[in-house]
């Protein structure tokens, strides 16, 4: 299997690389088009801002090359959100394989932001994660949130409920650093390697 | 639900572990990639790596250690020690570091938050605070510990938020080494004050002072090395009492 990691401006890919390596997987990791359309599996990963990110992918003309791929897809954090079709950060547009909006959330006496830290999963029925993720914990560490609908695969509430993954046709998403969530991360690459 | 994190603190000097280990089955316990693993592996929650090195020369090698750290544990880390410019993080955080912590630097320089926080975000930006009660104030002192400064703890932290910290981690210097318990009046007026978390840091003894720092003091994390160096208090048993007692753990 050819695994891809998109190379840009994201600040986790060395994390998303070591993960990937501790779990004895292969993968390249390139901005280069055509590797990436010709890759079984590709990952989107992500930490930064919506709008500079959104600006690099179309300066280096990756936006179109990340819409029009047909094998299964991985965003993760930022990744997750860019796939969105607008985000409120910085109200920036993006690349719009999910409808949804991406929200900031809004901060509470007792709920700070960013949402930092550990927190439980609950699965929705037919979803790509494995089952014994169920109530299982991931690191988070986001201002803005994607709302829970359709392509909605996990949900996880902090302030609101909110999706901790998604999935549309060959496009899957977390919101979490399955790269950083210890096992429960693990059987999260897992899931999306075995899709 | 969000949950309290458990963070151990491990000081490198010259890329080992110092300030003494006494784990069984541990092959190396000056090994930092190693002591950190075994703490991913019994449940903590993220790891501080703190450099303590004395020189810029060994300061290079940090690096490649964190590096390493990054490789071998699947937890979020944070590392510290001397760091006083965007030039100094840039390497850090592309070694897989996924926070940086700030101090003396940042005391005398409170612009290098800003600057930070805008080339890294907030999100990876710690910004530790040594103090201690001087005549009933809160005083900020550096260079651990040893310079006081004209710095009240409240007022700076408050700057730290607003200069784009994403996190304050308080170590009360009253309380550290006593193993009596977190500085809760501190922390409870912090978290009041804050819009981001904070980490409580100094005077654990015991797993009771863990509850104590979640509920009075407020604390959104609790940091401790000694105690869990020297196997005074295991994690998985930690985690367990603040389970039973109904603190929300993973």
């Amino acid at each position: 299997m050819k695994l891809v990691i998109i190379k840009y401006n994201a600040g986790n890919i060395q994390s998303v690389s070591f993960a990937l390596e501790r779990l004895g997987v292969d993968f390249t990791i390139t901005d280069q088009a055509e590797v990436i359309q010709q890759a079984d599996k590709v990952i989107f990963p992500g930490v930064g801002e919506a709008s500079t990110t959104m600006q690099y992918l179309r300066d280096h003309k990756l936006d179109a090359v990340i819409r029009g791929l047909r094998q299964p897809v991985l965003g993760i954090c930022l990744g997750m959100q860019l796939l969105c079709r607008h985000s409120e950060e910085n109200d920036t547009p993006c690349l719009g394989i999910f409808e949804e909006t991406v929200k900031r959330f809004e901060p509470q006496p007792d709920k700070k932001v960013p949402h930092m830290g550990w927190n439980n999963l609950t699965l929705t029925a037919n979803s790509w994660l494995d089952p014994a993720l169920e109530n299982k914990f991931a690191y988070f560490v986001h201002s803005y949130y994607v709302p829970v609908y359709a392509h909605t695969s996990a949900l996880t509430e902090y302030t609101v409920p909110f999706s901790a993954a998604m999935h549309r046709d060959n496009f899957y998403a977390v919101q979490f650093h399955p790269e950083k969530s210890a096992e429960a991360g693990v059987l999260v690459l897992q899931s999306f390697l075995n899709a | 639900m969000l949950t309290k994190r458990i963070i151990p603190c491990l000081d490198i000097k010259d890329g080992r572990t110092v300030k003494g280990v006494n784990f069984v089955n541990i092959r190396d316990a000056g090994d930092p990639v190693e002591l950190g693993a075994r703490y991913a592996q019994e449940g903590a929650d993220e790891l501080v790596f703190l450099d303590i090195s004395a020189t810029n020369e060994q300061r290079k090698t940090f690096a490649s250690l964190v590096r390493d750290i990054a490789r071998h544990i699947n937890i979020p880390f944070t590392v510290g020690g001397g760091i006083s410019s965007v030039a100094d993080v840039a390497p850090l955080l592309e070694a897989g570091a996924d926070k940086v912590s700030i101090n003396s630097a940042a005391v005398r320089n409170p612009g290098l938050i800003d600057e930070l926080s805008r080339a890294f975000g907030a999100q990876c930006i710690v910004l530790a605070i040594d103090a201690r009660k001087v005549d009933n104030a809160w005083v900020v002192h550096t260079h651990g510990g040893k310079n006081a400064t004209d710095k009240k703890l409240f007022t700076w932290a408050k700057e730290g938020q607003e200069r784009g910290a994403g996190e304050i981690l308080f170590t009360s210097m009253d309380h550290d080494g006593t193993k009596a318990g977190f500085a809760n009046d501190a922390l409870s007026k912090l978290h009041a004050l804050l819009q981001i978390p904070v980490i409580a840091s100094g005077g654990a003894g015991g797993a009771e002072h863990f509850m104590d720092t979640f509920i009075l003091g407020q604390a959104d994390a609790a940091l401790a090395a000694s105690i869990f160096h020297f196997g005074e208090v295991k994690l998985p048993e930690l985690k367990g009492y603040l389970r039973q007692r109904g603190i929300s753990i993973r």
